[in-house]
């Protein structure tokens, strides 16, 4: 049961949904690795040295026609299914306050897992969704090429994503920092970048200037991200498969 | 001879006209706009990662902040992203409150960008009419909330609580007389829906009122027609939405060909532009202005006749009431689970989009089946439009930037976030 009846009806009714799935399998053989998705909402994981030619047939054949990107987004799975309190085991001495496993790599999150860009496109002619995830293969150093070729609007989106994530975008024609300061130091929405920043501004009587400092705050928990198993969401149970099985999976 | 250069000036963030904090650097050939570099940012609050550590709940307020105009729309779609991750459907009368507020607060925003738009290229008078019939809607915010602009009132299965009985009134002070008083009380004895049925009367002679000021104004014309203009085919490519996109002629509006909540049952029309100028899109938000008070009017006719229950009955998402905790073992329990930890939402992501008065708002939230959201992107329909400043004023003439700045109803909270 869809928690909007009329968007259901209109865009993702499952017929709709898989005359639309089976189209891009027949338009892309072999290019595309579906996503499994609980919401009714189509989801591809593209490779990405085939982004480009991906993107260019998404837009252009005459039933799929997704002439709008309506969203860019970076996505770092660093923390993904991790959870800051033990929920499945109680212990003797009972729950504790929750902990902070700051920044250091899971061992099951595979190297080229981290970092993803997600792309949302809107086909107006044809009233249809459609999201794309590309995995960069480099988590050092996180590359994608740039669609701002395809889709203009991918511009600023690219720009934010460079911005908060760092990931590098091949062939954007003007890659700067969008909204952060100017002259700033990281990639702040990276999951190993703290929420109290690491450096704050106060203004220096003595040099008479503004000043930048290291943070004088410590970074605190305040509710712990806790993930309880519900048997009312079990795919099992609901016949719904989880999405990306493989990072999705809890380690509590 | 001197070598003639290209002069760059800078304009903002502190300026009457850059509607917030747009710094933009322009590069001008006398006159005339060769680039536009617009530096945003100055708002950013990182909205995104600040949802990351904190319970689905406890964002909805950060939602009114984004696009601080049209406070309540930016939260139907965080709220909508949740319900559908967690597969609930609220009440029928809380999502025909939900689409009446969404309305109030369309006309909301126009107001205000109507009359910003106009005291930006010239046009005084019209500021201080919109203000008046914005300051009958903040009342309903008020109303229903206790707060005038960020009223977190929706929540995933419905809304707060239901419209109030009762309209909160005007008191005599040492700037307001008894008799401006009891004026003012005199369409506040009823309830929020009597109150709102009499705006809706009221209104359509106001946007009249508007458009015997500009829309056959030789000034008004003169700065805004033919000013800023966008194909069909650029403004899809460029990712506008919203009246920016229906001002070029795309007939696109998500109540219509993607609706959520109660939009199919509303009987309204969608407006669209023909050349997609400054002046198409100016009529194209004035007639939505008339639509959104057709629609609020269908609303209140159901809330009057219908009522009922506005939020779900979900002992998992849902706050039990005070008086149940008081005697109830287990809402005590729920309760403090729900206060303390909140609910886990199943893992999966989401994508959803309302028509919010700029366009269209998207909220992507992907979850990891914690308390908290793993990753929440809000798509601003603003932010498409600003990045395609460049685009529009190019070899327009210096005045015409903050023509384009105001047709385009930039405001910053969401493009910053």
């Amino acid at each position: 049961m869809s928690a909007d009846p009329g968007t259901a009806a209109a865009v993702a009714t499952p017929t709709r949904l898989e005359a639309l799935a089976r189209t891009i399998t027949s338009a892309l053989p072999g290019k595309l690795v579906s996503a499994a998705n609980t919401v009714g909402e189509l989801t591809y994981e593209v490779a990405a040295d085939e982004l480009l030619a991906v993107a260019a047939v998404l837009r252009d054949a005459p039933d799929l026609k997704f002439e709008m990107c309506m969203d860019v987004c970076g996505v770092d799975y660093l923390a993904h299914g991790r959870d800051e309190w033990n929920t499945h085991s109680a212990t003797s001495s009972g729950f504790s306050r929750g902990v902070a496993r700051g920044a250091q790599r899971p061992s099951e999150l595979p190297p080229g897992r981290r970092f993803a860009v997600v792309y949302h496109l809107l086909s107006i002619s044809l009233n249809q969704r459609l999201r794309l995830r590309v995995f960069c293969a480099d988590d050092e150093q996180p590359m994608v090429d740039s669609v701002t070729g395809i889709w203009a609007a991918a511009n600023w989106f690219e720009r934010e994503a460079f911005d908060l994530f760092g990931i590098l975008f091949k062939g954007h024609p003007d890659l700067r920092r969008l909204l952060t300061d100017y002259g700033f130091i990281g990639h702040p929405f990276r999951k190993d970048f703290p929420l109290s920043g690491n450096v704050e501004v106060r203004y220096d009587p003595e040099k008479g200037r503004v000043v930048y400092q290291p943070v004088t705050i410590d970074p605190r928990i305040l509710v712990p991200k806790v993930i309880r198993h519900d048997n009312r969401y079990d795919p099992q149970l609901t016949n719904a498969p989880v999405h990306t099985a493989s990072i999705a999976k809890s380690d509590g | 001879m001197a070598e003639i250069r290209n002069y760059t000036m800078n304009f903002g963030p502190q300026h009457p006209a850059a509607h917030g904090v747009l710094r933009l650097v322009l590069e001008l050939d006398g006159e005339v706009i060769q680039k536009a570099d617009p530096h945003v940012g100055l708002l950013h609050r990182a909205t995104e990662k600040l949802a990351e550590s904190k319970p689905f709940n406890q964002s909805i307020g950060y939602m009114d902040r984004l696009d601080y105009v049209s406070m309540m729309c930016n939260e139907h779609a965080y709220v909508m992203a949740i319900e559908k991750l967690l597969h609930l459907e609220p009440p029928l009368r809380a999502q025909y409150i939900r689409v009446m507020f969404d309305e109030i607060t369309r006309i909301l925003n126009h107001l205000m960008w109507l009359g910003a738009h106009a005291i930006d290229i010239g046009a005084m008078t019209v500021f201080l009419y919109c203000f008046r019939e914005r300051e009958d809607l903040m009342d309903c915010y008020e109303a229903v909330s206790g707060t005038r602009m960020h009223a977190t009132y929706y929540r995933p299965g419905g809304v707060y609580r239901d419209l109030p009985e009762t309209m909160p009134q005007y008191q005599q002070s040492q700037w307001r007389s008894k008799k401006e008083a009891d004026r003012l009380n005199s369409r506040r004895s009823g309830g929020l829906l009597d109150f709102i049925a009499d705006f809706t009367r009221r209104f359509p002679a106001c946007v009249d009122q508007y458009e015997t000021l500009l829309t056959d104004n030789r000034i008004w014309k003169q700065r805004t027609v033919n000013i800023g203009v966008v194909s069909p085919e650029r403004a899809m490519q460029l990712g506008f939405s919203g009246p920016m996109l229906r001002g070029s002629g795309v007939e696109w509006d998500l109540r219509k060909k993607q609706p959520y909540d109660v939009y199919d049952k509303m009987d309204f029309d969608i407006p669209v532009g023909v050349n997609g100028d400054c002046y198409d899109r100016y009529l194209v938000r004035v007639e939505e202005l008339r639509q959104s008070n057709r629609i609020v009017e269908q609303c209140v006719a159901w809330l009057k006749a219908n009522p009922g229950s506005v939020m779900i009955d979900d002992r998992k998402v849902r706050p039990p009431r005070r008086e149940e905790m008081k005697g109830d073992m287990e809402s005590l329990i729920h309760h403090f689970k729900l206060m303390t930890e909140g609910y886990c939402v199943p893992a999966g992501e989401v994508y959803a989009a309302v028509e919010a008065p700029k366009g269209e708002l998207g909220v992507y939230l992907v979850s990891d089946g914690a308390n908290k959201p793993y990753r929440l992107k809000v798509r601003p329909p603003g932010f498409s439009h600003l990045a395609s400043l460049d685009e529009m004023v190019r070899g327009h003439m210096l005045a015409d930037v903050v023509a384009v700045i105001g047709t385009q109803d930039i405001v910053f909270g969401e493009i910053d976030r």
